[in-house]
């Protein structure tokens, strides 16, 4: 990002607004694990609370919402493998193991 | 070293919008988000596949772990504004800024270090207890391994390699930039390390 | 603009050694990666002589290959044999293919096919090549640890990978764990030059050279790069975990209650041996694209200018790869058809499969196409890269029964599949990259490799390359499992075993036949015929270069004024039109 100086003073205030940010979302990511929930549901909150941090990091400090459609494609396509790594492991030893409790006695 | 500079080392190429540090280093983010994906992958497919504790409360002291991230969010904001006053041609203002960063993550290190794995291994609570602790000791081990990468690129740039500042200053804060970068990302992952390790 | 940013009058360390010219960088690369080549494939012939001829002394060098390999009369151990063919396939694919392919003809011909002065990062261009070494010679020094080399297969299975080579001073100086150690370095090694190129060829690409006027080649070393960059990391994950597991006796890969020799073993256990499978998988098969593509895109290079005509469907090609490129990464899990998956999981990767193969034929289709009534000069280039063609059909055709898990389940490590996978990589792309080499020995060297010594290096190594592997298909299909060390002490071997033998033979009769080759390349360097910049009349940007080019490759920076591959067009001076000269020069 090609910022002059003035753009450059705008944005430091948004670094600590999302620096405030941040710190409330730790402390709020905290209290949401002492909550009675189930496993699951704790698991989603957790994970929806910490990808709204990991955005405010990538758009904010890294700029990300300055950049062009070329860094998105490569970002995108590299999530998009990611998530295939990390369902289809799971989907298959999940299906194996249903199949297996399926013929036990 | 160099009389004549490779075509886009300073400005942003017109298609990308970025130079060729930058474009680099989100290249190399994008495999590190397959690398730290993989693990993450295997900690799912072990956490579902049984004898993995989730007992949350006796695993992992969780206070140590906020303190710790709220360690790496302040040394993220340090850094950004450690390149915004290199920006703003500031160097004076910059270093400290580099330097506050350096401190926080060698806080964070130390922690890490002498609270979390010393205690625990005095514990006698080791990779091999069980596939829960190994996979802690491994990825937040590797994340730790990251931290101090960053940290001696940070001194790199505050001792030996500051002087490409009065030669260049544009080529000086890109590289702080990407330094950034790289930071923020280490910042990131560890956003995700925190709750799935301390607190689910 | 003429870069010069190297060292202006650099010494011989700088020049030759730590350099930073591409140029340089990329000739180490092919020179280390081509004695890796022949190293590995002369670990193969060694295991042909135990296949052929089991239990008889090794002739010739049986008596030097030490206590891990064979034993006091000179016979290879089952152990040795496990060790040579683990390594020989390390070595074939991460320490000689690939560095070849990607880093060799990558780094010298890509960035001149674009203009560039050089790659994008230099310093970065130099240490992928030093880790590269690094690695190279940490995975051959595991030959000598106590035990010998890493011995469970190139694709490191585990429970085995982790119980396997545990003699000797247990956990870190043995050949697995400096396997694992190794391969983290090639893997540093290739994300290195990846970012490298990616950046290289969106950024440095000269005025005028849009995306779709670069050469095919580029196009593939592009996508190639791509799969490098975000296939690796999860092996590397994968190996931080197996390296974990026997440093640490963690218990990743090590599942509850597991008895070893009637042994339950000490772990904590939970965890399982498929996960390995998953992440190693996720690299291994878009790794065989990176194997297959840059051969891919030598082969469209040298077809173009000795076909004196246009690629057949340029725009399809490109398209082509770059959807090969990305199904590539969702096909892994057919290589582990036999591990128990459910239907769901096979069916999805089956189908993946299949769809995969459409952009495999598109390409060879293509290629086949661009033959079609052309005046063929039949150069040493062009017979290996016409060589390829059939051959990699073959590959890819015998791959279909593989990739559905029916049969696949019958076939499943069986030398058909060692026959399958090394038609594609061996008489596919070790061709290819022979090809490569004669095309583009004159612009690094300015000098044209002798033609007499290449005919007598293609015929004998295309006819070798078929005695070699075509007999494995019947072998496997006979049901011989792929890991034996004698095949014959069962009874679907014995019958084959004549099969067994001409394989054999083919392997050895191959190695001789590479002897012209090795001849050639280095007798040529000095003693080869001069040739002019141009030589094989070819139209893209480096040849544009003087030959060998100098530090900052072009005299001027060129200018693309049109497509790669503009031979024959109507009404014009010369049966080629080259990218960087100005139409009113050649109409």
């Amino acid at each position: 990002m090609a910022a002059s100086a003035e753009d450059v003073r705008k944005s430091i205030k948004s670094y600590l607004l999302v620096f405030g940010a941040l710190a409330v979302l730790t402390v709020i990511t905290v209290a949401a694990s002492w909550l009675k929930v189930s496993v699951a549901l704790a698991i989603f909150i957790a994970l929806v609370i910490a990808s709204v941090k990991g955005s405010l990091v990538a758009s904010v400090f890294m700029h990300l919402t300055g950049e062009k459609a070329t860094l998105y494609w490569v970002l995108i396509i590299s999530a998009f493998f990611f998530l295939l790594l990390v369902l289809l492991p799971v989907l298959q030893t999940w299906e194996t193991s249903h199949l297996i409790d399926q013929v036990k006695p | 070293m160099s009389s004549e500079l490779l075509p886009h080392t300073l400005d942003a190429h017109p298609v990308t919008g970025m130079y060729n540090g930058k474009f680099g280093v989100w290249l190399f983010l994008a495999s590190e988000v397959m690398l730290f994906g993989a693990l993450f992958s295997a900690y799912i497919l072990l956490r579902t596949h049984g004898d993995f504790p989730t007992h949350k409360e006796t695993l992992l002291n969780y206070k140590i772990g906020a303190l710790n991230t709220f360690l790496l969010i302040t040394s993220s904001v340090t850094m950004v504004m450690a390149w915004a006053s290199f920006k703003l041609n500031d160097p004076g203002k910059g270093k400290l800024y580099l330097w506050i960063t350096v401190i926080l993550s060698c806080a964070f290190l130390f922690i890490k270090i002498k609270f979390e794995y010393m205690h625990k291994i005095h514990e006698d609570i080791i990779p091999s207890t069980s596939t829960f602790y190994g996979i802690y000791y491994c990825m937040t081990g590797l994340h730790g391994l990251h931290i101090l990468g960053g940290v001696v690129v940070m001194l790199y740039f505050l001792t030996v390699g500051s002087g490409l500042w009065n030669k260049n200053q544009q080529q000086f804060t890109n590289r702080i930039e990407c330094t950034g970068l790289y930071w923020h990302f280490v910042d990131l992952v560890w956003i995700f390390l925190f709750p799935v390790f301390y607190l689910l | 603009m003429s870069s010069d940013h190297h060292a202006h009058n650099p010494g011989f360390i700088s020049k030759y050694v730590f350099s930073l010219d591409h140029k340089v960088i990329g000739v180490q690369y092919t020179v280390t990666s081509l004695i890796f080549l022949f190293f590995g494939f002369s670990l193969m012939m060694i295991m042909r002589w135990q296949l052929a001829y089991p239990g008889e002394a090794i002739p010739l060098v049986g008596g030097w290959l030490g206590k891990y390999l064979v034993d006091n009369n000179g016979v290879l151990l089952p152990e040795g044999y496990n060790s040579l063919g683990a390594m020989h396939g390390t070595i074939m694919v991460f320490l000689g293919v690939v560095p070849l392919a990607v880093g060799g003809f990558g780094n010298y011909v890509m960035p001149l096919q674009i203009g560039a002065p050089d790659m994008a990062f230099p310093k970065l261009n130099m240490a992928s090549y030093w880790v590269y070494f690094a690695g190279g010679v940490t995975m051959l020094s595991s030959f000598f640890v106590p035990g010998g080399a890493a011995n469970s297969g190139w694709t490191a299975y585990p429970p085995l990978s982790n119980i396997a080579n545990t003699v000797g001073t247990y956990p870190f100086w043995n050949g697995q764990t400096i396997w694992l150690l190794a391969m983290v370095l090639l893997i540093t090694s290739s994300l290195l030059g990846s970012v490298n190129f990616i950046v290289t060829i969106m950024h440095l690409r000269v005025k005028g050279l849009t995306m779709f006027r670069l050469p095919f080649f580029v196009w593939a070393q592009f996508v190639t790069s791509f799969l490098l960059l975000l296939a690796f990391p999860p092996l590397e994950a994968a190996g931080v975990l197996q390296l974990m597991d026997r440093v640490f006796d963690t218990s990743f890969f090590m599942p509850s209650g597991l008895v070893v020799s009637g042994v339950v073993q000490e772990y904590s256990g939970g965890g399982s041996p498929l996960l390995w499978q998953h992440l190693f998988w996720f690299l291994a098969h878009p790794e065989v694209y990176v194997l297959i593509l840059p051969a891919i895109g030598i082969v469209g290079e040298i077809i173009a200018n000795n076909t004196r005509r246009p690629l057949w469907g340029y725009k399809t090609l490109v398209y082509s790869v770059i959807f090969l490129g990305f199904m590539s990464f969702v096909v892994w899990a057919h290589h582990m058809f036999l591990t128990g998956m459910g239907t769901a999981m096979s069916t999805f990767f089956q189908t993946t499969t299949m769809i995969i193969s459409i952009p495999s034929v598109v390409i060879l289709t293509a290629l086949l196409l661009s033959l079609w009534q052309a005046s063929i000069r039949f150069t040493v280039p062009m017979l290996f890269a016409l060589s390829f063609l059939p051959m990699f059909a073959i590959g890819g055709l015998t791959g279909l029964p593989l990739g559905l898990s029916a049969s696949d389940i019958q076939l499943h490590d069986t030398y058909y599949v060692i026959g399958h996978f090394h038609y594609v990589v061996a008489p596919g792309t070790i061709m290819a990259l022979l090809g490569g080499v004669y095309f583009w020995y004159p612009k690094v060297t300015g000098r044209k490799m002798s033609t007499l010594l290449g005919h007598l290096h293609f015929w004998p190594s295309f006819v070798f390359m078929n005695t070699v592997f075509f007999p494995m298909f019947m072998v496997g299909l006979a049901g011989v499992s792929r890991r034996l060390w004698d095949q014959t002490e069962y009874v679907q071997g014995i019958d084959v075993q004549g099969w067994v033998r001409m394989s054999s033979w083919g392997a050895w009769g191959l190695g001789l036949a590479q002897l012209p080759f090795i001849i050639n390349f280095f007798f040529s360097a000095f003693a080869g015929k001069k040739v002019d910049a141009n030589p094989w009349k070819a139209t893209t940007l480096e040849w544009a270069a003087p030959s060998p080019p100098p530090h900052g490759n072009f005299a001027e920076v060129p200018v693309a004024y049109r497509g790669p591959y503009e031979y024959s067009v109507p009404n014009a001076k010369e049966d080629f039109h080259p990218q960087h000269i100005p139409d009113s020069q050649v109409v």
